[in-house]
């Protein structure tokens, strides 16, 4: 009887087309995902061993596999070190030909060769200097975004589902259920979170997973609240009468009906949750409760530029980043939450 | 009348709203009228016709930032008061022209006592002394009709009934005995029995204090009732303005006819009583009961119980309309919420065979189909986030999930052809549309499903006369096509004279009256039936 008929103006086209419309967040987006895609790759684009090395006929992988020294006609049996001058002399004799990354260390690589006392300030070699063990600083700051990020994600996203299940739960079903939820939120919420780390950090080997459970033991709280007084507003609005009348299910009223319409302290808070993210593991690592020190960390990078005050290029280019990079998410997040305001255009 | 210099006088207004340098938006064009001293005068209009904001013009109470006035003057006793400056403007404002407000719950300050909110004016325009204003206070109060005001000065608002705060405004008002009192819809938020008191109360006053009455209202009883000469508003323009009986007598402008014949008149499927006996029986109650416990003290003891239905038994047939009448708390929506089961209760509800109170919420789920419910208020009732078609369709998933999606947007086109929407509606959401519209969404939510009992809660109060009638048309018109019951829960007897068959008047969660709509207009048995009917206003006197 009816043709089928497109849909012209799918939420999620529609929302896409407010996010366009805020130049600013569109641009910071793009930004954001070039630098966060390349920093995926950081193998590739920092490593202290080439890409492709063609010695005497024969192709060889060091990306992906792990040569002796001798196989390039060296004399020890260990694995090659690429930077040696010796080992770069041997690989470059004759046709042979390698190709380095853009950045030819790791994060955790040593340059033993620098002629300057360490911290090195910025050089041909080091395009960023290096820190107070000689490693690259441009090395350790695309790994420590990339893991900051990472990081942040992470702990957003599980304290995110966490409070908006918590909070959901609370309001909806309301009673003697909200009541012992809400005691136990004051509890838990009065634990001191920062003794806890410090303890917790010298009981256990710190590392990234120990912080994610930690610091998500915590951060669901602020959102349980926010989503529990929207649920609690929401369940006695008409349109979830009617939805009952209509015989739509508990679970249904609760994700089709008021979740939607209580999305708005989640988007809001979204941005900052995630900076805030950066900002906790940052300065964890800062006060040196945060990852080991082998880890890649803008907060480690800070603290040593603290104690190396002279050394600029330790904490000038690490501030750089971080601002950077939060402005970035905060721009994003504000499109974000015009996006999804369907009262807008 | 006699021809004396106006009180008032409005000339060539216009006002714009927006700010400088943006585009201004002009939402009243040109309105010009007189208001001659001690007389009462009516604007009327529907929602949008620039009314209040004609009103507050002129006692310059909007954001003037915001506001823009193109043209034309106000005079009041030969001072203009849109050039004024803001000190004498504020003189103005309380001690000549006193405004009150529709929604007497937001219109008086929470965390002051009203005896605070009532002395301000005194102190400030009279230079009355602290103990004087509190004396003049009180016999404010009394003249307004407050029971024992020694005492209730020193109350806060929510202490007080919706009707005594209109007092207490009116009190507040009255306290410097301006020469013109603005009332914007004064009555709208109240219970019929508290209107006609309000209205009454004015009266009276007007009459005693000698002043011009300015009463802005969508109401055409009111204005019957109330004013002696009346302007008639539409988008902004004053269209027509005559002395009342001239005016409802014999229209001149075709938007006032419009308005006029707006009233509802009887439109529903007129079947005598011997014949909708034989009509089948969809929906029966009996003694539902339905109690709150009042608890108090640190254990959260049972100290009492709030009846909010008691003892109510009904009967629905197939296709008939019930209309349960009543004021606000008398239990009407909590009876209906009962027999849809959305409200804890005891008693017995059978729908066609089955005793619904005997089974489980899990299968009462797929009978849910033929229960639905239609909200006062169109903008709450749909969720803000769902399109057209996500608040239409959800039912038929739950219902139908045998069917495809294209089944199911068949059905829905073929719902929304009824009730008068258009394809194109279907991905827009719910604030992109006006009142009526959405209400016509909401039906369509419900009727989509083929019920067998809609649940009407107020479904026109939220909306223009014109408004009005139009939904009341769709609905009659549905139950003549489909067959549907409907249980009309109203306060407006003039809607449930024009939709119901048999009409049940509750009171304080008990059934006061009931019986056929034509007999229970023409010969109440009880007294409190008979008060209601005086009291909206159908008969004089």
């Amino acid at each position: 009887m009816t043709k089928p008929v497109q849909n012209p103006n799918a939420f999620t086209q529609r929302a896409w087309r407010r996010f366009k419309a805020n130049r600013r967040g569109y641009v910071s987006l793009w930004i954001f995902a070039i630098l966060f895609v390349i920093s995926l790759f950081a193998e590739v684009i920092s490593n202290d061993k080439p890409l492709l090395v063609y010695y005497e006929s024969s192709f060889y992988f060091p990306l992906f596999k792990s040569y002796p020294e001798t196989a390039f006609g060296g004399d020890f049996d260990t694995e090659t070190d690429y930077l040696d001058p010796h080992v770069r002399k041997l690989l470059n004799k004759g046709d042979n030909w390698v190709i380095y990354p853009l950045n030819s260390y790791n994060y955790n690589t040593i340059n033993y060769f620098t002629l300057h006392p360490n911290p090195a300030p910025p050089s041909a070699e080091n395009l960023l200097g290096t820190d107070d063990r000689g490693r690259d600083v441009l090395a350790r700051l695309i790994y420590g975004f990339r893991l900051s990020v990472l990081f942040a994600f992470v702990l957003t996203l599980i304290g995110v589902v966490a409070g908006v299940v918590a909070g959901a739960l609370q309001g909806y079903l309301g009673g003697r259920f909200d009541l012992a939820a809400q005691r136990l939120i004051e509890i838990w919420g009065s634990m001191p979170e920062l003794y806890l780390l410090i303890i917790f950090a010298s009981i256990f080997q710190p590392s990234v997973l120990l912080l994610i459970i930690l610091l998500s033991l915590f951060g669901w709280m602020g959102l349980a609240d926010y989503v529990r007084a929207e649920f609690l507003r929401g369940r006695n609005m008409d349109y979830v009468t009617a939805a009952r009348a209509m015989g739509v299910s508990d679970h249904s009223i609760m994700f089709r009906h008021l979740l939607p319409n209580s999305l708005t302290p989640v988007i809001t808070f979204l941005p900052f949750r995630i900076s805030g993210a950066i900002m906790a593991l940052t300065s964890l690592d800062y006060l040196g409760l945060g990852v080991p020190p082998t880890t890649p960390s803008l907060g480690e990078l800070l603290s040593q530029g603290k104690e190396n005050i002279v050394a600029w290029w330790l904490s000038l280019t690490t501030f750089g980043v971080l601002v950077g990079t939060l402005m970035l998410l905060t721009f994003i997040g504000e499109a974000l939450r015009e996006a999804l305001d369907i009262r807008r255009g | 009348m006699t021809e004396t210099t106006p009180l008032l006088s409005v000339r060539n207004l216009s006002v714009a709203f927006g700010r400088q340098g943006e585009n201004r938006t002009q939402v009243v064009h040109n309105v010009s009228f007189d208001i001659a001293p001690g007389e009462k005068l009516a604007l009327v209009g529907e929602s949008g016709s620039g009314k209040s904001v004609t009103a507050m013009s002129i006692l310059r109470l909007h954001d003037p930032t915001q506001t823009h006035y193109p043209n034309g003057e106000v005079r009041f006793e030969s001072r203009e008061l849109l050039s004024l400056d803001d000190t004498a403007m504020r003189r103005i404002r309380g001690h000549d022209i006193a405004m009150i407000f529709q929604e007497p719950m937001t219109s008086l300050n929470p965390v002051y006592t009203i005896g605070d909110q009532l002395t301000e004016p005194l102190i400030l325009h009279q230079s009355l002394g602290k103990e004087a204003a509190r004396k003049r206070a009180i016999e404010l109060l009394d003249r307004t009709g407050i029971i024992e005001p020694g005492q209730r000065i020193d109350a806060f608002p929510h202490m007080l009934s919706g009707g005594q705060r209109q007092r207490v405004m009116i009190a507040i008002a009255l306290a410097c005995s301006p020469k013109l009192l603005i009332a914007d819809e004064p009555t709208t938020a109240l219970d019929v029995t508290v209107q006609s008191q309000i209205i009454e109360l004015l009266e009276d006053i007007q009459e005693e204090f000698g002043m011009a009455v300015m009463m802005i209202t969508h109401d055409l009883n009111m204005v019957r009732r109330f004013a002696k000469r009346v302007c008639v508003m539409q988008n902004g323009q004053l269209v027509e303005q005559a002395e009342l009986n001239a005016l409802f007598d014999n229209p001149q402008h075709d938007y006032t006819r419009h308005l006029l014949n707006s009233r509802p008149t009887r439109i529903i499927n007129e079947v005598n009583e011997q014949e909708r006996a034989a009509w089948p029986v969809v929906l029966e109650a009996e003694s539902i009961k339905c109690y709150f416990p009042v608890k108090a003290g640190f254990f959260r003891r049972k100290i009492g119980e709030v009846r909010a239905v008691d003892d109510v038994s009904l009967q629905l047939r197939a296709g008939e309309t019930l209309g349960i009448v009543g004021e606000s708390g008398s239990g009407k929506t909590t009876f209906g919420m009962c027999l849809l089961r959305l409200q804890a209760c005891t008693g017995a509800i059978r729908f066609t065979d089955q005793d619904l109170q005997a089974i489980s919420g899990k299968a009462m789920r797929p009978l849910r189909r033929h229960f639905q419910i239609v909200f006062q208020d169109p903008f709450s009732s749909l969720s803000p986030r769902m399109t057209v078609e996500q608040i239409i369709s959800e039912g038929l998933k739950i219902h139908y999930p045998e069917q495809t999606a294209a089944q199911h947007r068949t059905r829905i086109l073929q719902v929304l052809q009824e009730v008068g929407l258009d394809e194109s509606m279907l991905w827009r959401y719910p604030h992109e549309f006006s009142g009526g519209q959405r209400q016509r969404i909401a039906i369509a939510r419900a009727v989509v499903l083929e019920p067998k009992v809609i649940m009407l809660d107020e479904p026109t109060s939220a909306l223009d006369v014109s408004v009005q009638k139009q939904v009341l048309e769709l609905l009659a018109e549905l139950q003549r096509k489909h067959g549907i019951s409907y249980l009309f829960i109203t306060h407006d007897l003039a809607v449930i004279r024009a939709m119901a068959h048999r009409i049940i008047v509750m009171k304080d969660g008990a059934i006061v009256e009931q019986g056929e709509t034509g007999m229970l207009f023409n010969d109440p048995q009880q007294p409190y039936t008979r008060q209601l009917l005086k009291a909206s206003l159908f008969r004089e006197g």
